[in-house]
């Protein structure tokens, strides 16, 4: 059971209720017997506008991702969602000409606050991206590489960390007796483990996945959605997937987009069951895409 | 862009199979009520010895839904649609399994003079038959309506039954010679009761399919 999620905050201005927002809320009213003080909200979109110069990208975003979680955005090629993942952690700050109108509050604070830095920002909201990327290094260097940049200079303290990086990442058994060994000798499937590892080292609040199991076999596909189970734990974790059977095993939420705009968001369970927008019907059993 | 599925196919070539264990079950049904009111017997054996031909669609409906679900993994309606044949086809066969306890009854009760004209009994085996096909055209129609006025069809049977009762019961009290007779009368009356409860389940299987609610067991208690 994933109960609903709360109303535990508010957006910052008032707006019209979409009807995303009435979905989750539909789902509120059906379930009186949760309690919803055990469903924060970790991140709140609202109204949230995306352009690439002239073009516009993402259409009035609405959407509650509820901590401790996972969420998955699905849809065909181009919908934005690969765009709205990369507005949670201002990745898209890097690209000519983008910009964003709306808001978007991590924990109650603006994303996009003049005060925010972001360096503080993309260490709270990780990203591991589609294809495996870890630095030509050896497999320890790469997951302590963050936490010195963050300062940490203590060798003991380091260790630890790399071993819980490794560790929460399923990949400490595997490399635990060639840790100076270069990543680069690693399967693809432990690269992408471990540019997890490297994510998880500066102890992020959020993980944002892109992709990352369309790379990989079956095998390391199934570590990698294990994985999600035991680190929704301590994070709140949003994963964007072109495999649906893929974001109905991992996800508790998922939100279906089409053409920048949010077609239908609510729980997983219910969306691949009975969605309640044809659109979306149409798109997950494959009529369309 | 819509895409052209190969698995529109398959699950077409399902419905079709379960359509024609459908037909296959109304006709048990039909001949089972032959068989009884007028006291054939041997038809009464052939409409048991069919009972195996929907077994072997209950079968097959379930090996190919199974096959369905394993190699394309559906979703959505598409989900509701392979699992609900899947269960239908399980109502299916047990309506089949009574018409064949119909059978046994009559060939029993053939052994002994009629003990009364049959009139009520044809007249809820009627009606659960007509269930059992309006449940049907339900599923293959997409039509949640005409799977809710199964729903409430279901009570007349039910009265129907209740009324027998009450005549067997007189019978029996008046002369317990009759009594052999009269239990046989009324187990018919609660198999042809029970084909109208596995029907009145394809109803709510139907309104799942097209509503994506799941509506049995939703009944308060107390009330019919």
């Amino acid at each position: 059971m994933h109960p609903s999620p709360p109303s535990t905050q508010q957006p910052s201005q008032s707006h019209t209720l979409n009807s995303q927002r009435l979905t989750v809320m539909d789902h509120h009213l059906q379930s009186p017997g949760n309690d919803s003080n055990t469903q924060a909200v970790k991140l709140t979109l609202n109204q949230v506008n995306f352009f690439y110069e002239d073009r516009q990208a993402l259409f009035k975003i609405d959407i509650e991702i509820i901590k401790n979680q996972v969420t998955s955005f699905i849809g065909p090629s181009g919908c934005g969602k690969s765009t709205l993942l990369r507005c949670l952690n201002r990745l898209n700050d890097l690209v000519e000409g983008a910009r964003l109108e709306g808001t978007m509050l991590l924990d109650g604070m603006d994303i996009y606050g003049p005060d925010v830095d972001i360096t503080d920002l993309r260490k709270r909201v990780g990203m591991v991206f589609q294809k495996s990327n870890p630095f030509p290094k050896s497999i320890y260097e790469n997951v302590a590489y963050g936490p010195r940049l963050h300062g940490i200079r203590n060798r003991g303290q380091l260790d630890q960390i790399v071993e819980e990086g490794l560790k929460g990442a399923g990949l400490w058994d595997e490399v635990k007796d060639r840790l100076h060994a270069s990543a680069l000798g690693l399967s693809g499937g432990q690269q992408q483990r471990l540019c997890i590892a490297r994510a998880l080292a500066v102890k992020p609040d959020v993980l944002l996945m892109d992709e990352p199991c369309s790379a990989l076999d079956p095998v390391a596909t199934a570590k990698i959605e294990e994985l999600l189970f035991s680190l929704k734990q301590d994070l709140t974790v949003v994963i964007v997937t072109h495999n649906m059977q893929q974001a109905a095993r991992v996800s508790d939420w998922t939100a279906f987009m089409y053409l920048g705009e949010l077609v239908e968001f609510g729980l997983t369970k219910q969306l691949f069951t009975t969605p309640s927008k044809k659109q979306t019907d149409d798109y997950i059993t494959g009529r369309f895409g | 862009m819509t895409v052209q599925r190969h698995f529109d196919e398959e699950l077409s070539d399902l419905k079709t199979k379960l359509l024609r264990m459908a037909g296959q079950a109304e006709n048990q049904i039909d001949q089972a009520l032959t068989a009884l009111v007028t006291r054939d017997s041997a038809l009464a054996r052939q409409v048991i010895e069919r009972d195996h031909e929907i077994n072997a669609l209950d079968v097959e409906i379930d090996e190919e839904s199974i096959r369905l679900l394993a190699l394309h993994q559906p979703a959505a309606r598409d989900l509701r649609l392979v699992t609900t044949a899947m269960k239908i086809a399980t109502e299916l066969e047990r309506i089949s399994d009574l018409a064949e306890n119909v059978c046994e009854r009559a060939i029993e009760l053939n052994e002994e003079p009629q003990l009364k004209p049959y009139i009520d009994i044809p007249m809820m085996g009627n009606m659960a038959r007509m269930m059992v096909k309006q449940s049907i055209d339900a599923f293959v129609k997409d039509d949640a309506t005409l799977a809710r006025k199964v729903l409430t069809d279901d009570a007349y049977v039910d009265n129907l039954m209740e009324q027998l009762f009450r005549e067997l019961l007189s019978f029996m009290i008046e002369d317990t010679r009759t009594i052999s007779r009269a239990i046989r009368l009324s187990f018919i009356a609660k198999y042809l009761e029970r084909m109208a409860d596995h029907a009145t389940n394809i109803a709510e299987l139907v309104v799942y399919l097209v509503e994506g609610k799941i509506i049995r067991h939703t009944t308060p208690p107390g009330s019919s």
